[in-house]
């Protein structure tokens, strides 16, 4: 049934219908209202055979989590940037005991300088922990991911983290074709855990694993990643002939048939690129775009196989290793290995830095005049930058840089936000 | 207040069995039948206190449950020695998570259980101090605020001895360990004002607390199943010596544990829903010194450059715990014989 | 389950990694002997019979203690209880009251008719005892259990020697003492009653006896020279309780004067007490501290009414007045004349300085040694090699009835050995259970029982018993005051204790094994064991 629905209510929703049996939560934007709503259902009865825990940290949100998966219980949690790297040491651990647990991350900046808005930095720091990550495109793919994602995480044993992005999916009103209890249920089979504390056939979880098998623990991890990348497209292709829809798989291409030129990109920016896309391929520009829903396990051989025939490759993140610079423009690097072709990689959104279509049209055509540089950082204003480091180069203790770029953004507010390069 | 009486069968209700005790009077430990909830082959130090601490408590929480007891552990030196792969002691379902999240993880435990209508399944949460007074901190009092129906089990051996004997939240005073040398003009741990997780819980109103010690089973194993006829969220504080981090003897971890208690350095108490309802009073009085002398940690106090006046504060802390626990009770001292 | 690889491990794993490698030292479970048991002269397993009666296997306990000793009843009222001045709980509160119980298992026996073992089988071996004291009557009961047969004569014209003629009936009641010989002659025992056997080869050739035991007590009372007027009335001791026990006793008047400080003078002062002396008065040229008599025994007397003149030697007894010369003690605590006087006024005086035996018989015997009046025996008390054995008053050692009761085991022992031609054998001992061996904390703290006395005021008139026996309430706890010094009572302690489940507990009776596969030698088990049953020996590599 489509409804007009705030993207976190539709997950909340959706999760509902998955009949989680343990929820915790602790609250951060831009992740509340999911959990609120999921809360609202549990102690409404709507959503029965469901413990909602208020816990005092999302430290503990994981560790109940992890508590009642190995308990046999389906459990499920979101949480977003301070939040996902507060309860960072239990999500590696839920991973390590292959505890599928399915956890929304509303995909928010990391501080400091402390920042609400969104960005992939979140995901990104957590890209090692194990866990499947999931990245959607629009609302309504990120209320079908979840269903698709208890699957996997249950079939696998492998926690799965859906991404979506902050504000821009998780508060915005849109139409979202509801599933019903009885799709669901037909896709979603009860939880049946691979091990399990049980009095009645005792084991011991959770052992110190020295030198002589934690390779092979890892590897086997490695390998069970591996098989979600076969069983990723399999289940939305399920999916997709239960509900007629097309939600979730490895990548999806977008006019990428003749293109010369490819962005690739993650999660909601994906729209508006391939709208930038439309523009310049009336402009003559042979184009394409290819969204990764999937960016662990980072589906390689897929990306490959669509990138195989473009000359350039741009990459646009909303994230960056710092002292490097693409965290996903490295994945496809690799992807990609002994293949004659330029990569680009696109810093933008940061922090919730709006990309508009405008800008990114620019920096297609820049791309397409051969004129993008290596790293590029979208509609940075280099004159502010520059202020900043001519006074640290003046005065040694000059000040945290973000109350002084704010302070001249307010004295310059007249300034032409800036363009590519 | 209520109080044990002591039976008098020759070692009376001191020793673990007794073959004239009624059979409501054994301890579990004396039963050929118990559990051993952690099984022999694990790798504690010769006369650890946590691995027998931690046998007395599982086991008389599943003679208590008629076996119904999961277990989650947090980090430390328990969980090490017993979970070494390819071999576990455990012979009750038990999942280690991390070092500080214990309590928590029960929470989710004791959650699912409840949701899929286990109802006789009990949970039991374990750490060492450090997992408990300190990284565990927040979780724990966030599972006490929120009444979980777990009953968590400190096993406080007074410092962080699986990473090689530093200092916790729960070190005392004066005592020497690896990130508290005994050195310069006040050697050992520095006298702060404590952080007395008892008390702490009971600030929490839960229905439960006790503290314990591996000197006394009996005392031990009532409290485990006072606990567990309870719901809600329930904290047992066991010290267990040990031996490597506190330089005592290895057959001396009982008698040490003992005096603990003894000197009044160790109050044992229990209080339901955050009032106190006993104490075990001090059966043998003895001077802080007599406890002290037994372990290497405390070594810095006496010998060639003694240290009286840290003995005396010390002492001083013993007396105000006994002072504020009603420890010694005169009136106890001809009637404890109970024929 | 199909648990993932390492990360999830199945129940009992560790069982394969055998911490006992780790070990330097081994604990071993060892049985010590307890002080009691070491202290007993009769060589009574006395923990062991504890441990039954702590249960409240009476029987089983009595059979245990008379597997030693075949008169409970009658020690448990007469032994001055070496034992309990040995036993370790005197360091805890105080002793156990093991004489009480004794005494509580052997009146039980008789009110339940319980008979001893049988009769060993019949060696073809016959055995003179000569005298029926105490010594006369253990060795006949042992010898009778070894199979021997015994002819058992005595001059008395009734079985009991000192037990019947030398104590009271107010410490010893006559049907106690019946009961408990009868027992034994119901074994098959040739008795020859009002027989004196002068000498001793002819007796035994005439007899045809493979062996002998001289069991004939110290019946003279000894005299010392005192200067008394002709109408002074002086007896000695021995000679005084014998005509009581006759029924027949002489007239003292109502003011006597006991000489002598041993349990003897307390028991003729008591006696004169009950025959109706106003006053009676021991004279002992010492103090208290040293003289011989039993505290209890002391305690008792005072309580009846008998004084006592310390540091005093009667000098002379003229018509009633006995003049005193007191005493000081020297450096080396001997007492010296002090050359100053005092008077008494007396009706009587009773001699009990001390015992005489009478040898004679053994004037004829080829190998037999008498030294100051006492034949020396070996430690199986065989005094000749031609098959004489003597114990009791006869030999030297403390004179008691308890002593006595264990020489008349040893000799038959003896004789045993000599009849059938054994070496004779020294039984090896077991380290002593002292009290630094054992853990104390265990022990709940516990008030002795106290007999029930009598009234004091009953006692001073007539030879009822004075000394009540235990309820059986009062029994049982006394018997579990005992800390079982040395020898494992299945406290399950160590079973307990063991950080490592390296204890295994056999079952009920069949106490425990180590697991030395697992055990690491923490040796908290040895610490933590109440009785000190365990011991931590070197680990041979
Ligand atoms: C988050 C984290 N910090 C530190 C450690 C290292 N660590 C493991 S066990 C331990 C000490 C445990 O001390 P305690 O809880 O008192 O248990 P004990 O070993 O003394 O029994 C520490 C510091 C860890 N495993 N995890
Ligand atoms: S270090 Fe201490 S707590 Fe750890 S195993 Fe050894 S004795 Fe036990
Ligand atoms: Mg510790």
């Amino acid at each position: 049934m489509l409804r007009q629905i705030e993207g976190s209510k539709a997950i909340a929703e959706t999760v509902a219908l998955c009949r989680p049996e343990v929820v915790c939560a602790y609250p951060i934007s831009p992740q509340t209202h999911i959990i609120e709503a999921v809360g609202a259902m549990v102690k409404s009865g709507r959503l029965a055979q469901c413990e909602f825990i208020n816990v005092e940290s999302e430290f503990a949100a994981m560790s109940v989590a992890i508590g009642a998966s190995a308990t046999g219980a389906r459990a499920y949690t979101a949480t977003a940037s301070q939040g996902l790297l507060f309860m960072l040491e239990a999500v590696f651990n839920a991973s390590g005991l292959g505890l599928p647990i399915v956890m929304t991350l509303a995909n928010r900046a990391i501080g400091a300088p402390i920042n609400i808005w969104n960005d992939h930095s979140d995901a990104m720091a957590v890209r090692d922990a194990g866990w499947i990550q999931l990245f959607a495109e629009t609302n309504q793919e990120a209320a079908d991911l979840h269903v698709q994602a208890f699957r996997l995480a249950e079939e696998l044993s492998v926690p799965v983290m859906v991404c979506m992005d902050g504000f821009i999916l998780t508060h915005a009103v849109e139409g979202v074709d509801m599933l019903d209890q009885e799709t669901v249920d037909a896709f979603l089979p009860p939880y049946e855990p691979r091990q399990v504390l049980d009095v009645d056939d005792p084991v011991s979880i959770g052992a110190m694993v020295g030198p002589e098998a934690f390779e092979e623990v890892r590897y086997l991890a490695y390998l069970r990643q591996r098989d979600a990348l076969e069983r990723i497209p399999e289940i939305a292709r399920e999916f997709t002939q239960l509900t007629g829809r097309e939600s979730g798989g490895l990548i999806r291409s977008y006019r990428t048939d003749d293109a010369e030129i490819i962005v690739v990109a993650l999660g909601s920016v994906l729209g508006t690129i391939k709208d930038a896309v439309d523009i310049r391929r009336d402009a003559g520009e042979r184009i394409g775009v290819v969204g990764i829903t999937a960016f662990r396990p980072f589906p390689s051989e897929a990306v490959r196989a669509a990138l195989a025939q473009a000359r350039q490759v741009v990459v646009l993140e909303k994230s960056f290793s710092t002292g490097f610079g693409g965290v996903l423009s490295t994945d496809v690097a690799m992807s990609m290995r002994d293949l004659d072709f330029d990569l680009r990689t696109v810093i933008a959104g940061l922090g919730g830095r709006a990309i508009t279509r405008r800008s990114l049209e620019d920096m297609l055509k820049r791309a397409n005049d051969d004129e993008l540089e290596p790293l590029t950082f979208l509609d940075l204003d280099h004159d502010a930058v520059e202020r900043e480091r001519e006074r640290m180069r003046k005065v040694r203790r000059s000040g945290p840089s973000a109350e002084n770029l704010l302070r001249d953004r307010a004295a310059f507010s007249s300034l032409p936000r800036g363009g590519g390069a | 207040m209520t109080r044990q009486p002591v039976h008098f069968y020759q070692v009376g209700s001191f020793a673990v069995g007794n073959r004239l005790l009624s059979a409501d009077d054994r301890t579990v430990q004396s039963l050929r039948e118990r559990t051993n909830s952690i099984d022999s082959g694990h790798r504690a130090c010769q006369g650890c206190g946590e691995a027998l601490g931690a046998r007395y408590a599982l086991d008389a929480a599943m003679r208590a449950t008629n076996d119904r007891v999961v277990a989650v552990n947090a980090t430390g030196c328990l969980e090490v020695f017993s979970t070494p792969y390819p071999e576990t002691s455990w012979r009750i379902p038990w999942l280690h998570s991390l070092f500080g999240n214990a309590p928590a993880v029960a929470t989710g435990v004791a959650a699912a259980l409840r949701v899929k209508g286990k109802s006789d399944v009990r949970v039991v949460a374990q750490a060492g101090d450090g997992g408990t007074v300190d990284i565990g901190f927040g979780a724990l009092s966030g599972m006490f605020e929120r009444n979980d129906d777990v009953l968590f089990i400190c096993y406080d051996n007074e410092g962080y001895m699986n990473t090689g004997v530093q200092r916790s939240a729960a070190t005392p005073p004066a005592a020497r360990t690896a990130t508290t040398d005994a050195v310069g003009p006040e050697p050992g741990n520095v006298f702060g004002t404590g952080k007395d997780l008892p008390r702490i819980a009971m600030a929490h109103d839960i229905p439960y607390v006790a503290t314990a010690t591996v000197a006394d089973l009996h005392d031990l194993e009532r409290k485990v199943e006072r606990a567990m006829e309870l719901h809600g969220a329930r904290y047992l504080h066991v010290l267990v010596p040990c031996p490597l981090g506190w330089g005592t003897a290895s057959n001396d971890t009982i008698h040490v544990a003992r005096l603990a208690k003894e000197s009044g350095l160790f109050p044992v108490f229990e209080a339901e829903n955050g009032t106190l309802t006993s104490v075990s009073t001090i059966r043998r009085r003895v001077p802080v010194e007599q406890y002290l002398l037994l372990q290497r940690r405390y070594g810095h106090l006496f010998g060639k450059n003694p240290r009286p006046d840290i003995v005396a504060r010390i002492q001083a802390m013993a007396d105000e715990n006994i002072a504020r626990y009603g420890l010694v009770d005169e009136s106890t001292e001809s009637t404890e014989v109970n024929a | 389950m199909d648990t993932p690889f390492a990360i999830t491990l199945g129940v009992g794993t560790s069982r394969a990694n055998h911490t006992g490698s780790w070990r330097v030292e081994r604990p071993v479970y060892v049985d010590r002997l307890p002080p009691c048991n070491n202290a007993c002269p009769a060589g009574e397993n006395i923990q062991g019979w504890l441990f039954e009666a702590e249960s409240g296997n009476y029987e089983a306990a009595w059979r245990i203690l008379v597997h030693d000793n075949p008169m409970p009843a009658i020690m448990g009222r007469v032994c001055f209880h070496p034992c309990e001045t040995a036993c370790n709980r005197v360091q805890v509160d105080e002793a156990v009251g093991i004489n009480a119980v004794e005494r509580f298992l052997g009146d039980l026996a008789i009110e339940k008719g319980w008979q001893l073992p049988e009769p060993g089988r019949d060696t073809g071996k016959r055995i003179l005892v000569v005298g029926a004291g105490p010594a006369g009557l253990s060795a006949t009961y042992h010898l009778r259990l070894l199979g021997h047969q015994v002819r058992l004569v005595d001059s008395a014209d009734r079985l009991g020697g000192m037990m019947r003629y030398g104590i009271p009936a107010y410490r010893l009641p006559r049907a106690t003492l019946d009961a408990e010989i009868d027992r034994i002659v119901a074994l098959g025992v040739e008795v020859v009653l009002n027989h004196v056997v002068h000498d001793i080869e002819e007796e035994r050739r005439a007899g045809n006896f493979d062996a002998v035991f001289l069991a004939v007590g110290a019946q003279l009372g000894k005299r010392v020279n005192i200067p008394a007027g002709d109408s002074s009335k002086v007896i000695d001791a021995v000679t005084f309780l014998h005509q009581v026990a006759h029924d027949d006793p002489p007239l003292l008047g109502r003011r006597v004067v006991v000489y002598g400080g041993g349990d003897t003078a307390f028991d003729a002062a008591r006696t004169a007490r009950r025959l109706g002396a106003t006053d009676a008065v021991i004279v002992y040229r010492r103090n208290r501290e040293r003289m011989g008599a039993s505290g209890e025994e002391v305690e008792q007397a005072l309580g009846e009414g008998v004084s006592v003149r310390w540091l005093s030697t009667v000098n002379r007894f003229d018509a009633e007045r006995i003049v005193l010369e007191k005493m000081r003690l020297n450096e080396d605590g001997f007492p010296e004349p002090t050359g100053e006087f005092e008077e008494l006024d007396a009706d009587a005086l009773v001699l009990a300085l001390g015992q005489d035996t009478d040898l004679s018989l053994l004037d004829h015997a080829r190998d037999v040694t008498v030294h100051d009046g006492a034949v020396s025996v070996a430690s199986s008390m065989m005094a000749g090699a031609s098959g004489i054995f003597a114990g009791g008053d006869a030999v030297p050692a403390e004179r008691t009835a308890t002593v006595a009761v264990g020489h008349g085991k040893r000799g038959a022992h003896g004789i045993d050995d000599f009849v059938m031609g054994r070496e004779p054998t020294e039984k090896q001992r077991h380290e002593l259970a002292t009290f630094d061996r054992l853990n104390t904390w265990y022990y709940a703290d516990a008030p002795r029982t106290k007999r029930p006395e009598l009234e004091r005021i009953r006692r001073q008139t007539n030879f009822e018993e004075v000394i009540g026996g235990l309820s059986e309430e009062n029994a049982l706890f006394e018997a579990r005051r005992c800390l079982s010094c040395g020898n494992c009572f299945e406290c399950d302690n160590c079973f307990g204790v063991c950080p490592d489940n390296a204890v295994i507990k056999l079952g009920a009776g069949e106490r425990y094994e180590f697991d030395y596969d697992f055990c690491k030698g923490c040796g908290i088990c040895v610490k933590e064991c109440p009785c000190g049953a365990i011991e931590m020996v070197p680990e041979r590599i």
